[in-house]
């Protein structure tokens, strides 16, 4: 039996030493909790206020552009001057062609030396080279990619050209389609490969049976991530592909592109070339969106 | 006794065989080709730099560093000089960077500590994402249409109350340099957002419990653990932004103005590299041809200097954390 005073004793001294335990549990208005709350306002507004461009951006051209789409801006040809009416069909067909050329280029380029990068000789030194000079090259200037053309393809052929501008834009592209096709084929597991060398398959066998269909699904989103961003490009194309009024007859003459037609109309005094800039906007930014929601789809890992 | 099964080089139900000298021979050439695939990106970036560079050659000639230190760009009495298109592209980008970093670090807070479920920070870092995919030309557009018409009361209004600092000494007329930033800035917001998520999703989870189980607050923990941990990840990001930065061409040539000064006010027109080659190159005879390509070679040296520097501290951050692979 434990007696009664000591326990009376026992309870004061517990309730004494409750008193000294310092408050714990959160206090709304102490200087670290208000400090807190208030920066974690502030990230808030931060966070809602970066993505207020994209919808007004968004906004502007379905009010904007989307007034102005019809079937005959998408299939007509660019307006001169003080004419009403008009289109971009010859801007829609020439952005398709230059970005099927720099695909071309770049694509199967790309993903053959990604292959290299990331199984054949990973750890060689043209391997670390050439992965550093893509990760360089991923940051060049997209303009330095219209000079590079320019240099190399425009003075070489006489002319302005859509290969011109398809070379420009797979310079851009490469860089992109390189790295994300070396991260999606790393990502493989080994023991695939393994089980396929195992088999007495040969390491191309093993490239193109194993490593290529499990990596598809990242090789694709990378690729169509990169004709995303070409789609969208205009710099490269300023002096390589230049401009045309009328449909593309054959591959060695200027060249239009809905992002040129964009850049010439907004800087005009016309409000039909205005409005024809925003509906080509609105075609050019829905093409890329598209893709790029396409590409997060397929790139999914699934679950 | 049955016969030893693997002595059988192709029995009738393995597929395993060793490779006949016709797959040897493919495999081989295939590899050739892979190699060379490789080494086409190291050749491509010789061959990048080496016309942009022999085309230069001839203007590097004539006008030697002077073209650096020059301020007129005057066709008719073939004088070009690049300072004030140096310091727009370094100025419009510092900007873009104070805000866009800014921004760019507090959204990769929000989205890897918590302040919102998974589903939702997934969602919102689309919508981040999606300000990439925007192409520059439409910014420039929106630019023109949206931004400069907001910005210009607020000019107007700096203008006359504190127009003795130098930063607000004149009034937005039109194009400028604070549209052109300020658009600057969001376009590098997804890149800088994107690195820095990378970086502080690096950082070990026990730091985090380690830090919250001394009975730090969420903001203790992350100005003083966190951020500091992820650092020099974050570092990298402002940089490869900044790189970023420089090299923008077309927003910058619809919102900037053209104009070749060297001003510190926020609202006065100036003029980049970028956006000195996409206005000029179109028209430029063959003199001044050979001066923009002077004048590229200047901007591929910055941004390559930028862009290596940021990489270089990106490997930094990946070696300390996964350690030297």
């Amino acid at each position: 039996m434990i007696p009664v005073a000591s326990m009376v004793d026992d309870d004061a001294a517990m309730a004494a030493a409750v008193r000294a335990i310092p408050r714990l549990e959160r206090q709304t208005f102490e200087s670290r909790a208000l400090k807190s709350g208030l920066l974690t306002t502030l990230t808030w507004a931060a966070a809602l206020l970066a993505a207020v461009p994209l919808f007004s951006v968004l906004y502007m051209l379905v009010v904007e552009g989307g007034a102005r789409i019809d079937l005959e801006a998408l299939t007509a040809l660019p307006p001169a001057g003080f004419e009403q009416g008009g289109g971009f069909g010859n801007a829609i067909v020439g952005t398709l062609l230059m970005v099927g050329i720099a695909s071309a280029i770049a694509v199967p380029l790309g993903i053959v030396a990604a292959i290299y990068l990331s199984i054949l000789g990973a750890h060689t030194r043209v391997a670390r080279v050439s992965r550093f000079l893509a990760k360089v090259l991923t940051g060049l200037p997209s303009i330095l990619a219209g000079v590079f053309a320019y240099a190399a393809v425009v003075l070489w052929m006489g002319s302005y050209s859509a290969i011109a501008g398809g070379v420009a834009l797979g310079m851009l592209m490469l860089p992109t389609v390189v790295l994300t096709a070396e991260e999606a084929m790393k990502e493989v597991p080994q023991r695939m490969k393994d089980a396929a060398f195992g088999m007495g398959c040969t390491r191309s066998q093993v490239i193109w049976s194993v490593v290529l269909p499990t990596g598809l699904p990242g090789i694709l989103t990378g690729v169509m991530l990169a004709v995303a961003g070409a789609a969208g490009e205009s710099a490269p194309l300023l002096f390589t592909a230049l401009f045309s009024n009328y449909y593309v007859s054959e591959m060695v003459e200027p060249t239009a592109s809905l992002s040129i037609l964009i850049y010439n109309f907004s800087a005009m005094p016309f409000d039909n070339q205005i409005s024809l800039a925003w509906a080509a906007s609105l075609v050019l930014v829905f093409m890329v969106l598209i893709i790029n929601i396409l590409a997060r789809l397929i790139g999914q890992p699934k679950v | 006794m049955a016969r030893h099964q693997f002595n059988i080089s192709r029995s009738a139900d393995s597929v395993s065989a060793p490779p006949s000298s016709r797959e040897l021979t493919t495999d081989t050439v295939f590899r050739g080709i892979a190699w060379i695939c490789a080494s086409l990106i190291i050749v491509l970036t010789a061959c990048l730099l080496f016309k942009i560079g022999a085309q230069a050659v001839p203007a590097i000639r004539q006008h030697g560093l002077g073209f650096i230190f020059g301020t007129t760009w005057d066709v008719s009495r073939e004088t070009f000089g690049v300072l004030p298109e140096i310091w727009g592209t370094l100025y419009s980008s510092f900007l873009a960077l104070l805000i866009g970093g800014s921004f760019g670090v507090a959204i990769a807070i929000f989205l890897t500590q918590e302040f919102i479920s998974p589903r939702l920070a997934a969602i919102f870092r689309t919508i981040v994402e999606m300000l990439a995919a925007i192409p520059s030309v439409v910014y420039g557009l929106w630019g023109i249409y949206v931004v400069i018409p907001m910005l210009r009361p607020i000019s107007e209004f700096l203008n006359a109350w504190l127009g003795w600092f130098p930063m607000f000494s004149t009034d937005l007329a039109g194009p400028g340099l604070a549209p052109a930033a300020l658009v600057l800035a969001i376009m590098i917001l997804p890149t800088v957002a994107a690195i820095s998520v990378d970086a502080m999703r690096r950082i070990p989870y026990k730091v985090k419990e380690a830090a919250y189980g001394m009975g730090t607050t969420r903001w203790e923990a992350i100005l003083k653990v966190m951020l500091p941990t992820a650092s020099s990840g974050i570092l990298a990001a402002l940089v490869l932004g900044f790189g970023r930065a420089l090299g923008e061409t077309m927003a910058l040539a619809m919102l900037i103005g053209n104009s070749n000064q060297i001003n510190l006010s926020l609202f006065a027109p100036a003029n980049t590299l970028a956006s000195l080659l996409a206005s000029s190159f179109p028209e430029a005879g063959q003199i001044e041809v050979q001066a923009l390509m002077y004048a590229a070679l200047v901007l591929l040296a910055i941004t390559f200097l930028v862009n290596v520097g940021g990489l270089a501290i990106q490997q930094y951050t990946v070696r300390k954390f996964e350690g030297k692979r």
